[in-house]
């Protein structure tokens, strides 16, 4: 990699002087985020950071988000060579290595869109990668890489049309305003000369970056709205793929870990004698909270590893459980909220939700080699950037002496996000103390499941007040577990709605949890109103339909999903459907499940539709894919999934007592978009918030049982 | 002690303890990481492989059990440079999402269709429970019926 440059922009270091504020001088001189290329450009074909064309004419385009499996890398590419007007068979795709250069920059365009002038809005993009790069972040999750990075792709993308089309007209000796540019090519129609992007690359890497260029009128987009494969697709059916678990060098060791089973708890004493002789150990690695053994092979240490016996102590959580959790809770939330006095009928409901793991098919691996001073460290990782710093914090090293390179996940759902990479400083902790051998530590299942970050368990108090018609005076709640204003939020005209935090803390760590405090509330608020339409006498679809009128976007959502369901046809005795909508992300979800309760209570779920607005859909086939998955690992939780604490520690250990559901439960998903052209929404989450609640109002519709805590499963649904 | 193993059509000789399951004796003696660890008590599926063309979970199948086997990983699924037809429709389909578990699944769906060419739904529930935590699950079902299909198709031209 050589050195940096701004190739747009001369002197931009010195206006913003290290700093990240930018002052007027700078948002006037800003240089745009996507000029910063390497000083080899030239000879790269290196139009932009993100966009290198090279004279076989194939574009191949920079990601600078993570693999893993949510499509993103794909649909960025589609972004970008949508604009460029790139051949799609001509496109490759690099993920962006871990490098402050490639620092997350476009995030705050999930937030904010695009209503700026364009040097305030470049000014924007470069102030937020210089905070980026400083704080080393390159993160994928919160459902950003489309919405946010997105327009930085399109603003590449079409960066690079215009320096390859003003290179084309210097190159026919024609005003550039007669060139064209489609299918990787540039045309002058009126002469008939034509070029390649190939053979107009490297003319094109000396003209000057430009900073704002015009996007293109989305009615006119040819490759976004289609369904493309996915490029990483082929090398996970044939087994070529290295996920971080993979991973292998020669001369490699292996690596087995016991941790300490209490959170915070430390190592108090073990004796190393009975594995130091078991075949191809090479060491046993005592560290503050957990013990390793290293040998020539994985199963080798495990084997050893089962010889020890570790002792801990539990910092002091040795009585906490989950029933001491959940004890706290109900204290802390107190009385339920007051409600008018004048109304006709209140309701109060308490909803209960447990810790979820993350229980990513890859279990936490990482290899790392320590020799002195510096570190090399392989895993895969949802913020490569982040594990560096975290991984040279663990070593006591700069970031700088630390090189990692990112791997494809084997699932994230945010347990691979910044500040919860204690699998890889787990690794380098250990690869020192082998140095210099690289080790590759592997988790156990039971590794994996025990020292999670969780989702957080939840506790919900509400109250609701009708009126003599049936309709909402008022919606309270008061909620333990964690909350903000997105996870709160309720689409109805509803004139007195109030939520308020009353948190009991507790040891268990936790996490992001794919759709992070969504999943808890779309699950207290959408059962609420569903409690609040029967106590009316009201259809739960109309009665939140009437209350939409302020917000149509969820409104034409929730009537789209009503529609697929064929919401009034009736049914059989025994089975039901539930409604439910959430806003996450930026994307509107409504469901509809369609649940079948047997009389001796077995549930099945044979069908969901799906409603979305997203805005506008870059990949179709991507899209549908994150709504169909976020659906069935939704319902895991909501069946089936709970992490529960007992003497300080996670009971559940593998898949024997960590249930998910698999093949026979997992329902047909329908789903449809709306395109309301609204900024575009996220797509990897907000699937996830509207299940549990669409399935637990299904069953009350299908059995007059209304479920309040999850997972579903330890709620007796059976009829006498 | 040295194990013979038939794998993937060669003959290989490891020198490891009879007792280690097959897994790690795949990915890490043989370097065949394709087949993938994910609990180690044959709960998942991740580990799935062929066994002279039967699907086993082989993160508790000790080595010394498979010598004399003739074993097929997903590395060994494809033939002379062309994809299985379960490999090619997991592409046409848009299967795998983080794409961890599909080894062992394609090697499951693979088994089942030598078994049965045409599955119920009930047969796909009863034969494929190895646990993706994406939840491809709508996808994986519709692969299956429509590799299916096309073999129903070769057939009846076959015919």
């Amino acid at each position: 990699m050589g050195k940096w440059t701004r190739r747009a922009f001369i002197g931009a270091g010195s206006l913003v002087g290290g700093g990240f504020v930018l002052g007027v001088a700078g948002i006037t001189l800003a240089p745009g985020r996507h000029s910063l290329v390497s000083d080899d450009a030239a000879e790269k074909g290196e139009l932009t950071t993100w966009i290198t064309v090279t004279p076989d004419n194939f574009t191949t385009i920079l990601v600078p988000h993570c693999e893993m499996g949510q499509g993103s890398q794909t649909a960025l590419a589609m972004m970008a060579a949508e604009e460029m007007e790139a051949d799609w068979d001509l496109v490759r795709i690099n993920e962006a290595p871990a490098l402050d250069a490639y620092a997350n920059a476009y995030l705050l365009r999930a937030f904010t869109g695009d209503p700026f002038p364009a040097p305030i809005g470049r000014a924007i993009d470069y102030g937020a990668y210089r905070l980026a790069s400083w704080f080393g972040t390159q993160v994928t999750g919160g459902s950003m890489a489309v919405r946010g990075t997105g327009f930085g792709m399109c603003v590449a993308g079409a960066a690079a049309k215009e320096m390859l089309l003003a290179a084309a007209a210097e190159r026919f000796g024609v005003p550039v305003s007669e060139c064209t540019a489609a299918e990787s090519r540039v045309t002058h129609a009126a002469s008939g000369q034509s070029a390649s992007f190939g053979e107009l690359a490297r003319a094109a890497t000396a003209i000057p970056v430009p900073p704002h260029p015009a996007l293109k009128d989305p009615d006119t987009y040819t490759l976004r709205r289609t369904a493309r494969q996915r490029f990483d697709i082929p090398p996970k059916v044939d087994g070529s793929v290295t996920f971080g678990i993979d991973f292998t060098l020669p001369g490699m060791l292996y690596a087995a870990v016991d941790i300490a089973p209490v959170q915070g708890g430390k190592l108090v004493s073990v004796d190393p004698g009975p594995a130091e002789n078991m075949p191809g150990v090479k060491q046993v690695v005592q560290l503050e909270e957990a013990v390793a053994v290293v040998a020539d092979s994985y199963w080798q240490a495990r084997q050893a590893l089962g010889k020890l016996s570790p002792v801990y102590d539990d910092a002091g959580h040795g009585n906490v459980s989950s029933a001491s959790i959940f004890a706290a809770f109900d204290e802390s939330l107190g009385d339920p909220p007051d409600m008018p006095t004048d109304a006709a009928t209140v309701i109060t409901a308490d909803y209960r939700v447990p810790f979820l793991a993350h229980a990513t098919m890859e279990p936490m691996a990482c290899t790392a080699r320590v020799e002195g001073d510096q570190a090399e460290v392989w895993a895969g990782t949802q913020d490569p950037l982040n594990a560096r710093s975290m991984a040279a914090s663990a070593l006591d090293f700069d970031a700088s002496q630390v090189k990692l390179t990112n791997l494809p996940l084997g699932g994230g759902y945010g347990r691979r996000l910044p500040f919860t990479f204690d699998y890889v400083q787990l690794a380098v902790r250990i690869a020192r103390a082998a140095s210099p051998a690289p080790v590759k530590m592997v988790w156990s299942r039971e590794n994996d499941i025990q020292h999670d970050f969780y989702r957080p368990a939840a506790m919900s108090r509400f109250a609701g007040a009708l009126d003599g018609q049936g309709r909402p005076l008022a919606v309270a709640s008061y909620y333990a577990g964690g909350g903000n204003a997105e996870a709160v939020f309720m689409p109805y005209a509803i004139a007195d709605r109030r939520d308020d935090a009353r948190d009991a803390a507790h040891h268990i760590r936790t996490g992001e949890w794919r759709s992070v405090l969504n999943s808890q509330h779309g699950f207290f608020k959408e059962s609420f109103i569903d409690e609040l339409a029967h106590a009316a006498g009201k259809d739960p679809y109309r009665f939140r339909r009437d209350l939409m009128g302020d917000h149509p976007r969820h409104r034409a959502v929730l009537d789209r999903a009503a529609a697929m369901a064929d919401w009034d046809s009736p049914l059989p005795a025994g089975e039901g459907r539930g409604i439910a909508i959430c806003e996450s992300f930026g994307s509107i979800v409504a469901q509809v499940a369609h649940v079948a309760v047997s009389p001796a209570g077995d549930l099945r779920v044979p069908r969901v539709w799906v409603a979305v607005d997203c805005g506008d859909v870059v990949n179709t086939d991507t899209a549908t894919a994150q709504m169909e998955g976020g659906v069935i690992f939704a319902l895991s939780a909501a069946m089936v999934g709970e992490i529960t604490i007992e003497g300080g520690r996670i009971a559940e250990s593998n898949f024997g007592d960590h249930l998910m559901i698999r093949m026979a439960d997992a329902p047909d998903v329908k789903v449809e978009f709306i395109r309301s052209n609204a900024w575009l929404g996220g797509l990897g989450e907000p699937s996830v918030p509207p299940v549990a609640p669409a399935v637990t109002n299904a069953i009350h519709a299908a059995t007059g049982i209304r479920v309040r805590d999850l997972p579903i499963k330890n709620q007796d649904l059976s009829r006498a | 002690m040295a194990i013979t193993l038939e794998v993937n059509g060669r003959t290989r000789s490891v020198d490891v303890d009879p007792q280690t399951p097959l897994l790690w004796v795949l990915r890490d003696t043989l370097g065949l990481t394709g087949t993938k660890f994910g609990c180690g008590m044959a709960a998942c599926g991740a580990c799935t492989v062929h066994l002279d063309g039967r699907a086993v979970r082989t993160c508790t199948l000790p080595v010394s059990a498979a010598e004399g086997a003739s074993i097929t990983t997903i590395e060994g699924l494809a033939q002379d440079g062309t994809l299985h037809k379960v490999q090619q429709a997991w592409i046409d389909n848009q299967v795998p999402q983080c794409g961890y578990c599909q080894s062992g699944m394609i090697m499951a769906v693979s088994a089942l269709l030598e078994q049965r060419p045409d599955p119920s739904d009930e047969q796909i529930d009863a034969a494929v429970t190895n646990v993706c935590r994406c939840g491809t699950f709508v996808r994986i079902r519709r692969a299956i019926h429509a590799v299916a299909r096309e073999t129903a198709g070769e057939e009846v031209r076959d015919g």
